[in-house]
């Protein structure tokens, strides 16, 4: 199907709308977070710092933890995303391959799991984590992401495993392949972009995750960066602006990094997933 | 969100039978956690320094200092004391205290607080963490409502400057910020009325205005009498009348007109008194601006506080430590630090007297004048009222300030609706 040239230029304005209506929040962070504090109070707001200064940043830092906050972060989002996968990736082999009642069960079970609210699913968890004396503890943090990334993990990924042909895997059965080398040597290379877009999302779910860091972890050496950069907002919502944006900018930072660095092969794997064998 | 949780967590920690996590007693050093929410860089400076006095002589009692968040303080301090996992010393405003101080998570200080702190503070003070019989937390800091003004406007217009000694009257404020109006944009005030409920009703008790009145039974009513209508009124004409306030900045937080106050948009601001903070740091180079007492009614310059406190976890197994440690830090020269890294007034009728409260620079000498008309905020031990502000009161002072409704109708909202709603928290 061709497209007219007004038509191409109405696709791409609307593709340049939407990159900038996602682009400004971040810009104008970034923006205030080199912003003095008499430039943050006047009435009329400039895009770019008149008087840049990295006092937002060096106060960001002598004020709160930040760099111990976005290690504790950065461990719970890695183990999350790991354990995730490791656990999803089989388990959706399962579901993809063998459509039984049980499986299909399984997959209801994950979309409606999807809807419970936040708060249900904290009770049964802090009780289970306080009994196994988790409270505090990053690992305890670790094990909610987990379970909380899981669901969706597993959605993902079948809708992957589905994608790769199971010709390709009885082929290689043919060629006299044993079940785990098909595996290892067949599905797992065509399957490493989607395990590669679930982890990520299972990373940045974590890394940003507030409301389970806030309620389970206790002391100052445990908290994570999201519970951190709360501590720049005081009593009725005023916040100390400039700090908060640098702290924020920096927390955004590792999400940028991770995704630029494996956005080729995400895109590879979600177009691996669109395509239905 | 709060009140979901608080249901959802009272409800299934009850059933579970969650039992409080171990006393922590033993051999060796006594270690206390303390949750601070302080969040200026002064503030959580003096803080964590009064920590480390206290620990380098009390070897046998050790203060942990832990950082809390303003923002989610309720939420995290109701999980915590439901799963015995409460912090021993913590730093809340008195009016999230009512909850937990009926529902058996605070401890009751009435018999472990010292002397010298009891008297230092006054009575008014107290009656903000008495709930029933008990006292539940230490007020310790408090911010009345001030109007920062813009010193060269007004002192161009020739108005009389009030003092906390000869302050305006509600009717003498809207004369005067009509006076200031200059049309084209410029206000002679701009009202920062996001949460217009607790600084009607604080402003209110100037002009006498009670709005909540308990019977004999104990049962608390709503009546919105004459003398609860000045302060509302009075804002309500400024904004639909006299246009002498901003109509826009009646949605605002008390920051967001800052940049307008600076810009020459509005000749005064009211706020709370820690604002000075930010307008301090923020305001423009020969930008002059001066704080005035909020206006006076038929009760003089009265006014509703809800003071930041120190209380003590009911589970916590070394309370007498914990009350003994809340009183080193409130020593007075202690509070004058905390107070002034908050950039607010002590409780303390000592600290209140430290020179470094009373000079004229950034306004401090006009908010201690103001000190001892400050009251416990009308209705923030009344049960069923943080339903009531959200559910009635809220919308229905945003519709009257906005000019969607009259004052008839403001009054049958707050007293007819209202009244259902406390019926069902007093039956």
């Amino acid at each position: 199907m061709r497209t007219s040239t007004g038509g191409r230029i109405g696709q791409y304005a609307a593709l340049l709308a939407y990159l900038v209506f996602l682009a400004l929040p971040f810009l104008w962070l970034v923006s205030i977070a080199f912003k003095s504090p008499r430039e943050l109070g006047s009435l009329h707001p400039t895009w770019f710092p008149q008087e840049p200064t990295l006092d937002n940043f060096r106060q960001a830092f002598d004020e709160q933890p930040l760099l111990r906050a976005a290690g504790n972060s950065l461990l719970a989002a890695l183990g999350a995303a790991l354990i995730a996968v490791l656990i999803a990736t089989p388990l959706a082999y399962v579901m993809a391959r063998h459509r039984t009642r049980l499986a299909k069960a399984a997959t209801g079970w994950v979309v409606v799991s999807q809807a419970f609210p936040l708060v249900l699913v904290i009770i049964p968890l802090f009780l289970v984590l306080k009994n196994l004396g988790l409270i505090n503890s990053l690992p305890g943090l670790v094990l909610v992401y987990v379970v909380w990334a899981l669901p969706f993990s597993l959605w993902m990924l079948v809708g992957y495993v589905r994608a790769v042909p199971a010709e390709l895997e009885e082929a290689a059965a043919v060629d006299g392949a044993g079940r785990l080398r098909t595996l290892v040597s067949v599905t797992a290379p065509l399957l490493a972009p989607g395990i590669v877009a679930t982890a990520l999302f299972a990373f940045i779910t974590a890394w940003n995750e507030f409301f389970f860091a806030l309620v389970l972890l206790k002391t100052p050496e445990k908290q994570t960066l999201p519970v951190v950069l709360t501590h720049f907002i005081g009593a009725e919502g005023v916040a100390d602006l400039g700090p908060l944006a640098a702290a924020a900018f920096l927390a955004t930072l590792p999400s940028l990094v991770v995704f630029a660095i494996i956005q080729r092969r995400i895109t590879g794997g979600m177009l691996t997933g669109a395509v239905k064998s | 969100m709060r009140t979901r949780l608080a249901g959802v967590l009272a409800l299934v920690l009850l059933l579970a039978g969650c039992t409080s996590g171990g006393d922590g007693s033993g051999t060796g050093p006594v270690t206390l956690r303390f949750q601070s929410l302080a969040w200026q860089e002064e503030s959580v400076e003096a803080n964590q320094e009064l920590v480390k006095e206290w620990n380098a002589t009390h070897p046998d009692v050790k203060v942990e200092y832990v950082q809390g968040s303003w923002d989610s303080v309720h939420d995290q301090l109701l999980t915590s004391f439901e799963g015995g996992e409460a912090p021993d010393i913590i730093h809340d405003a008195s009016d999230d205290l009512a909850d937990f101080a009926y529902g058996g998570y605070l401890a009751d200080l009435t018999d472990l607080l010292p002397a010298r702190l009891k008297s230092d503070i006054p009575q008014r003070s107290w009656e903000a963490t008495t709930f029933g019989e008990g006292v539940y937390g230490v007020p310790f800091l408090q911010e009345p409502r001030v109007l920062i003004a813009n010193a060269t406007w007004l002192k161009e217009s020739g108005v009389r400057i009030p003092t906390p000694r000869h302050p305006w009257s509600w009717a003498e404020f809207r004369d005067i910020t009509d006076r200031l109006s200059a049309g084209d944009g410029k206000y002679g005030v701009a009202w920062p009325l996001k949460e217009p409920v607790s600084a009607t009703l604080n402003l209110s008790l100037s002009a006498g205005g009670r709005l909540f009145h308990r019977g004999a039974d104990g049962k608390v009513t709503i009546r919105f009498e004459a003398a609860d209508e000045t302060v509302p009124r009075t804002i309500h004409d400024q904004a639909n009348t006299d246009h002498s306030a901003s109509p826009t900045t009646l949605g605002s937080g008390g920051s967001d007109t800052l940049p307008g106050f600076f810009g020459g948009k509005y000749a005064m601001v009211p706020l709370g008194f820690s604002y000075r903070q930010q307008i301090a740091q923020q305001a423009p180079k020969g930008f002059r601006w001066q704080v005035l007492p909020a206006p006076a009614g038929a009760d003089g310059l009265a006014q509703g506080v809800s003071p930041q406190t120190l209380s003590v976890a009911e589970d916590s197994p070394h309370q007498k430590e914990a009350v003994a440690f809340i009183d080193f830090l409130l020593r007075p020269q202690n509070m004058v630090r905390l107070a002034l890294g908050d950039w607010m007034l002590p409780t303390g009728t000592r600290a209140l007297k430290d020179p470094a409260l009373r000079t004229a620079e950034n306004g401090w000498a006009t908010g201690t004048a103001l000190a001892a008309h400050l009251r416990s905020a009308p209705a923030q031990s009344v049960r069923g009222y943080p339903e009531w502000k959200d559910k009635v009161a809220t919308p229905a002072f945003q519709e009257y300030y906005s000019g969607a409704i009259g004052l008839r109708e403001l009054r049958e909202r707050l007293e007819d609706d209202g009244n259902l709603v406390l019926a069902r928290y007093q039956r």
